[in-house]
């Protein structure tokens, strides 16, 4: 455990000087925050709830993209092997990933809300331990699955491929963008898998609708399931060295940290009300509009 | 005095593929000596070292490290153990400091950073980046972070591989002080040189066996190889007779010299002076080289060692 606090500590200094870090997980997001809510925001702060709830969900699903090629960077500059001579573990070195990922996040989180609070009028910061539950389980979740393709690939050109492919179905299809309400049926069909998507609809609903911890119980249980599958399944996989390659059943056995979003998925399509919620929280960028018709 | 063992090497074997990489490794090396492995590229010297130090598993064989098994002792077996791995770096981004802080704190028994820094010459550079280091500064730091747990067992592998003769003789010479501290050190390395200057016993591996295991001295002693007599006379000599001279069994002309390969030097030297005399001829120069590891390594490979 102290390794880990130790590694962890010693990894955020190093994110701190890496100019790339610095691009991806702060000057990005916040430069989305601007361009979106610049363009749609413009009534008045109505519409920001369900802005700012897209960009954090963006900036919370980043942790996928970053740990994934961080580490495969450290394995094949030969980085890792060194500590493999060390008492410092697999798991070890992966919570460290997790945690400074974790205390990177934060502040970006933080800003966030200042910008959309003083710039772009946010009425509310909605259920605020809602959205910290969210953010923290979300990022966790998300940087494990990206922890695990680290471990699945051998070389970074099919690490980039593959979290590449996957991103961006959790960029598009999970409503971060283009909104859930708006999919096509089929699409949406699919979506209610994605751990991406009830990290959206989670967002919206702390912000928008102020829904309590309790009241997001099954998509937090599901995130943590996930992290906790993932992170196994990316310990037991683990490689220190960049000769040694994943085996072929390897890719297999990380699918399977999908398991609590089917569970999941398939109770949503049969009695859930994602859709419902979806809808809503959309409709609330709207509401002012209808509101002035009526006074007509 | 009996001296413990605290490496022990039984017949390991191991393959990679169709490649059989180890064939029967054996060896031990005692507490306070620096034993070298000596072979080409690819003789299997990493792979050896690798098994010891735990980073890969053995088919077959037995390891034992001060009586710790590299692969089922865990933390106990890191505490004795320090490494300077082949092909290893650290984040660029990293400050020489912070990495012996780092390395330091995973260990319960550990050597303060100052004193680490002073001994390795890396003081000015302790807010260097890694990324920043010269290759032998980068060495330097790869042995002090071998030393931090104040380990009883170091493995060296190739530590000089790379530097300049300057940079080298640096290392060499940390690596002798270390000697001192009664530390047992396993070195592998394709440097004839640094295999003679350093080691107490070397092991020669080639093609996944050890091949021949001894003090260079001993080596040389046990070797057939020969001993070459470098010859300058007065008056050319033309008649062969230089190869009939006892214990000479090939001569050669390289310029004005003569080189003579002697397996019985005293006694070819006895021989050459009574012959000079007979032919009234007289000896200018002469030079006796003893066979160097190289000889001994061409002698039972047929092979070169080369970088």
């Amino acid at each position: 455990m102290k390794n880990t606090w130790a590694l962890t500590a010693i990894r955020m200094r190093l994110a701190i000087r890496n100019r790339a870090f610095l691009f991806f997980s702060l000057i990005m997001p916040v430069a989305f925050l601007f361009f979106y809510m610049g363009i749609f925001g413009r009534n008045g702060g109505r519409a920001a709830p369900y802005l700012l709830s897209d960009v954090l969900a963006l900036t919370v699903m980043g942790s996928f993209w970053g740990l994934s090629v961080q580490l495969v960077t450290f394995r094949e500059q030969g980085i890792l092997r060194r500590f493999r001579v060390t008492p410092v573990t697999s798991s070890g070195m992966l919570a460290s990933s997790l945690l400074s990922n974790y205390f990177m996040t934060l502040p970006t989180i933080v800003i966030e809300f200042a910008l959309a609070r003083w710039i772009f009028h946010l009425p509310s910061y909605g259920n605020v331990l809602s959205v910290l539950f969210m953010v923290t389980l979300g990022t966790i979740c998300f940087a494990s699955l990206g922890l695990i393709v680290a471990s699945v690939t051998n070389t970074m050109h099919e690490t980039q491929i593959i979290a590449q492919i996957i991103w961006f179905v959790f960029l598009f299809i999970s409503g971060a963008t283009f909104p859930f309400a708006m999919l096509p049926g089929s699409v949406q069909a699919i979506a209610v898998f994605l751990p991406a998507t009830y990290l959206v609809s989670g967002l919206q609903q702390s912000l928008i609708d102020h829904t309590s911890v309790l009241g997001l119980g099954t998509y937090m249980a599901s995130l943590i399931g996930c992290a906790l599958i993932a992170f196994l399944i990316a310990a037991q996989l683990f490689r220190w060295d960049p000769e040694t390659k994943a085996p072929r059943r390897a890719k297999l056995w990380a699918a399977s940290a999908i398991i609590p979003f089917l569970l999941l998925g398939a109770w949503e399509t049969y009695y859930g009300n994602l859709r419902s919620h979806a809808l809503k929280d959309l409709q609330s960028i709207r509401e002012p509009y209808s509101l002035q018709r009526m006074d007509h | 005095m009996i001296s413990t063992t605290n490496i022990e090497v039984e017949n390991l074997t191991k393959r990679y593929g169709d490649v059989e990489a180890l064939r029967g490794v054996s060896f031990s090396v005692n507490e306070g000596e620096i034993f070298g492995l000596l072979g080409p590229n690819g003789a299997g010297k990493t792979s050896t070292v690798e098994i010891i130090e735990g980073l890969r598993t053995p088919d077959g064989g037995k390891v034992r490290v001060c009586g710790l098994d590299p692969q089922r002792s865990g933390d106990d077996f890191k505490f004795v153990i320090g490494a300077a791995l082949q092909s290893t770096a650290l984040p660029d981004k990293m400050r020489v400091r912070e990495a012996l802080d780092l390395f330091g704190s995973f260990y319960p028994r550990r050597r303060g950073t100052a004193e680490l820094l002073k001994r390795f010459g890396l003081e000015e550079k302790k807010n260097a980046f890694y990324s920043h280091l010269s290759g032998g500064q980068k060495q330097r730091l790869a042995l002090a972070m071998a030393l931090v747990n104040d380990p009883r067992v170091i493995f060296l592998d190739e530590p000089t591989s790379g530097l300049d003769p300057q940079v080298r003789h640096e290392i060499y010479a940390v690596i002798q002080e270390l000697k001192k501290e009664n530390k047992t050190i396993l070195i592998t390395t394709h440097y004839i040189e640094e295999a003679e200057h350093l080691c107490d016993r070397v092991a020669i591996v080639d093609h996944g066996k050890v091949i021949a295991l001894g003090s260079p001295r001993e080596l040389k002693e046990r070797s057939g190889a020969v001993t070459r007599i470098t010859v300058r006379m007065a008056k050319p000599e033309t008649n062969g007779a230089l190869s009939t001279l006892e214990g000479v069994t090939e001569c050669r002309t390289e310029a004005d010299d003569y080189l003579l390969y002697s397996t019985r030097v005293p006694r070819t030297i006895v021989a050459l002076v009574k012959h000079l005399e007979e032919q009234h001829n007289e000896l200018i120069s002469l030079e006796i080289s003893a066979p160097s590891l190289e000889d001994i390594f061409l002698e039972l490979t047929g092979r070169r060692l080369r970088d």
